[in-house]
């Protein structure tokens, strides 16, 4: 049976998942609208920038983060100006990490919705007086819902998979840090497979149904 | 200088390959053809007046409104031009139904600007039995059907068609054209059409603008362009004039409607349409033939009676082109080299026009 601590390193993957999609899913969609539409030569630059951590190990990310979020980094200097003190090690810090590893999870399927609507349907909007703010939430956004859905899915399953990042600038704190990937590793480190496999099967199950539950609903909608 | 009963192009759009040049005065009424192949710039012409595409110089008067002038780096966005668009695919929004489509534009315009209620459109298209389906339920002239409406219903001042049939098979165009007409009949709102088939300029301008390698070879009252020597439309096997009339009575018993035209009266099969109502009647080339006397005891009912502007001998062919006045319209008839040399046809000769087909086109 999970322990105590599972369950809270549990309950702190869901909520760092959680909150990770949901901001994501705000500064990811200008993001992606911007990719998706701009003619700028710097769209290449930004979309290899946001690409990155899908090839990069995840403790290199997580490296630079913690050095730049440290007290010495010029966005620990910028947070401790704010006020809000030093990042690594914290919940917070954890979520600021989880959105740049995230982050292409979240754009790449925005930006692939974006572009299959293609340009037709905001000219046909713009012709019956809708302004450009108008059109993105009365066409765009009905028109890519199945990309937000993906988005969404994409975003809080990686986040919940993540590992390097998280060990890196979250280090190992139980009730603050400590995630279940963290917690998986700690229980094989101390010999304790059986609740090891309680967890590890858990997050089996998990990524399964959400991948079934994914894919089964992206068929449906290519049959419509 | 603007002045209201024009819309002033002075457009300057290009590329390196292909540029657009364009100056032209057309009438704010009526249907204006903006007529030429592909690739003659017709469509980006439509798009640079909508504001879909920002042409790089020049400038868009409607009506005595600017919608750009580069001099004075005016540009009004689309979505603030009083004007509707239809797309060559009806390209309805998927996600609503085909009464939503509708509702999209009208809500978005001021009510006191409404001159067309939502009813209006439905019922000038014929499209009640389909305000509660999805888009994806309709078939192709349904569609477009729904486009047009849609566009109506934001009570444009100009309305724009690119090509609104060149995506349908014939059956679905016959089942919209009819409509297009209706529009013009009914509605006063003026249109710029652009197409590149003779047929449906015939049936549905009165104007044209003829636009070749972007810029414009002619412009003017459209039976003026059709026939005119120095343009290809004239010289096209299918080359077709349009004669502006009134029905003038019906005859029952022949089961025969006479039509008004200049040059004398024409018979076309039974109408229901009333007496006094001005129509068109398209009339092809092929179909004429000449004769320099009355001709008596024929089968073919409709004479017209005109003068002979010029005859055009056909370089490599067998035919002549014969352009006939018939007083305030021209009419045209190709004819074998050897009949026009026989009857000896030049420029001021009375001629007899014998007409085997007539087709009532509005």
């Amino acid at each position: 049976m999970p322990s105590a601590v599972d369950l809270s390193a549990v309950r702190l993957t869901i909520e760092l998942a959680g909150l990770t999609t949901l901001i994501l899913m705000v500064v990811g969609t200008p993001i992606a609208w911007w990719l998706a539409t701009t003619r700028s030569r710097l769209r290449g630059l930004f979309g290899a920038l946001v690409a990155l951590p899908l090839v990069l190990p995840p403790s290199v990310l997580g490296f630079y983060l913690l050095v730049s979020l440290g007290p010495r980094g010029p966005l620990g200097a910028l947070t401790q100006w704010l006020g809000l003190g030093l990042l690594p090690f914290t919940f917070a810090g954890l979520v600021v990490g989880s959105v740049f590893y995230s982050m292409p999870f979240v754009v790449q399927p925005l930006q692939q919705a974006f572009e299959a609507i293609g340009k037709r349907p905001l000219e046909v909007a713009a012709t019956l007086r809708a302004s450009p703010l108008d059109t993105f939430f009365s066409v765009v956004l009905p028109l890519a819902r199945p990309g937000f859905i993906t988005a969404a899915i994409l975003g809080f399953a990686h986040t919940v998979g993540e590992f390097g990042v998280v060990l890196m600038i979250g280090g190992n704190i139980p009730e603050r840090t400590r995630v279940v990937s963290v917690q998986i590793y700690d229980h094989v480190e101390a010999l304790e497979y059986a609740e090891a496999h309680w967890l590890a099967g858990g997050m089996l199950v998990f990524s399964f149904l959400v991948l079934l539950a994914l894919y089964t609903f992206n068929s449906r909608k290519r049959m419509v | 200088m603007s002045d209201s009963a024009y819309i002033e192009l002075d457009l300057q759009h290009g590329w390196t390959d292909f540029g657009l040049r364009v100056e032209a005065r057309l009438p704010v009424s009526g249907v204006t053809a903006i007529f030429g192949h592909s690739g003659s710039g017709k469509t980006t012409l439509l798009r640079c007046i909508a504001g879909l595409e920002r042409a790089r110089g020049g400038r868009v008067t409607v009506a005595g409104e600017c919608w750009q002038d580069e001099s004075r780096g005016l540009f009004v966005p689309p979505h603030k031009r009083a004007l509707g668009y239809v797309f060559q695919e009806a390209s309805l929004f998927p996600h609503l139904s085909v009464r939503r489509n509708l509702e999209y534009g009208q809500r978005r315009i001021p009510a006191s600007e409404r001159r067309i209620s939502l009813d209006q459109a439905v019922e000038l298209l014929g499209i009640g039995h389909l305000l509660e389906r999805s888009p994806q339920r309709l078939s192709g002239g349904e569609r477009q059907r729904v486009g047009i409406a849609r566009a109506l219903a934001t009570s444009p001042r100009l309305l724009l068609l690119d090509e609104p049939l060149a995506a349908l098979d014939q059956r679905r165009k016959q089942e919209v054209l009819p409509y297009l007409a209706r529009l013009h009949a009914e509605l006063g709102i003026p249109m710029l059409y652009v197409s590149h088939s003779l047929a449906e300029v015939t049936r549905l301008a009165d104007h044209m603008l003829y636009l070749e390698g972007g810029a414009v070879r002619a412009a003017g009252p459209l039976n003026r362009v059709l026939t005119s020597a120095e343009l290809p439309l004239a010289h096209l096997d299918e080359a077709e004039t349009a004669l502006e009339g009134q029905i003038e009575a019906h005859d029952e018993a022949f089961q025969l409607s006479y039509v008004r035209v200049p040059g004398g009266r024409l018979a076309l099969p039974l109408t229901e349409l009333p007496a006094g109502r001005a129509v068109r009647v398209g009339i092809q080339a092929r179909d004429v033939s000449l004769a320099l006397e009355k001709p008596q005891r024929s089968s073919i009912l409709n004479q017209l009676q005109g003068q002979v502007l010029d005859v055009l001998h056909e370089p490599d062919s067998a035919q002549s082109l014969v352009r006939i006045d018939l007083g305030g319209a021209v009419l045209l008839s190709r004819i074998t080299r050897r009949s026009a040399v026989e009857l000896e046809l030049r420029g001021g000769i009375q001629v007899y026009a014998q007409i085997k087909a007539v087709a009532l086109v509005n």
